[in-house]
């Protein structure tokens, strides 16, 4: 089993654990990201993602393609979710199945840290005050 | 002389306020002579050097050639997760 979507549907991660749980693995390892109600000291509100869709599924598989190489991980289902979010909702998904934790739990890592820098994915971010910002991982913040 | 289309996403295409531009690249066009000709144009001052291009739905190489069918992109920071 392998799979990885971007979905504007919530999503359901008990329903991602099933589809890689087999009797041949001893380890099940789920990663779930959610909306957060702050960010750099402000209050958020909601958070808009948005996707280049096209490039962010071929993106999705390049890195399970990387970490089923790497890991020998044969179960790996990945769903991120755009549109508009609430706090709390489900933002991503990561199962990984394997015969022993190890490498379930460094493929999930991998998965996670891979995705965070490489898939073409973006959040808007609303505030309690009313602005919105877009986020920038990357941003240097100057020090006083 | 042809024309390619630049997809613009996120902040990038707010920043312009479209969400595709037409550039013209001549024969031999890299991709960094195409971050550095749409670091000229109005709209492109929150475009930083780190910016990266996309080029039929993968980061390509500052010095890979545009050819004229490509599918191109200007990637904005990514924040998903």
């Amino acid at each position: 089993m392998r799979r990885s979507a971007v979905v504007t549907r919530p999503i359901d991660p008990a329903a991602i654990v099933n589809e890689v749980r087999s009797s041949e693995f001893g380890a099940v390892s789920l990663f779930i990201g959610t909306v957060r109600d702050s960010n750099d000291g402000r209050q958020v509100t909601s958070i808009d993602y948005s996707a280049y869709m096209p490039m962010a599924e071929a993106e999705l598989e390049r890195i399970i393609a990387n970490a089923t190489e790497k890991f020998d991980v044969a179960a790996v289902v990945v769903e991120h979710r755009v549109g508009p979010l609430s706090l709390g909702d489900v933002s991503i998904a990561i199962a990984v199945a394997h015969q022993h934790r190890a490498p379930a739990l460094a493929a999930t890592n991998f998965l996670i840290e891979r995705i965070k820098t490489q898939v073409p994915i973006w959040k808007l971010e609303h505030y309690a005050d009313g602005e919105a910002a877009w986020v920038d991982p990357t941003k240097v913040v100057a020090s006083l | 002389m042809s024309t390619v289309t630049v997809q613009l996403f996120a902040s990038y295409a707010e920043s312009f306020g479209t969400s595709a531009l037409e550039v013209a690249v001549s024969p031999g066009t890299t991709v960094s002579d195409l971050i550095r000709h749409i670091r000229s144009l109005p709209g492109s001052e929150i475009v930083r050097d780190s910016a990266r291009i996309a080029v039929n739905r993968q980061f390509a190489f500052p010095d890979q050639i545009i050819e004229p069918r490509d599918e191109i992109a200007l990637i904005p920071p990514v924040a998903g997760g």
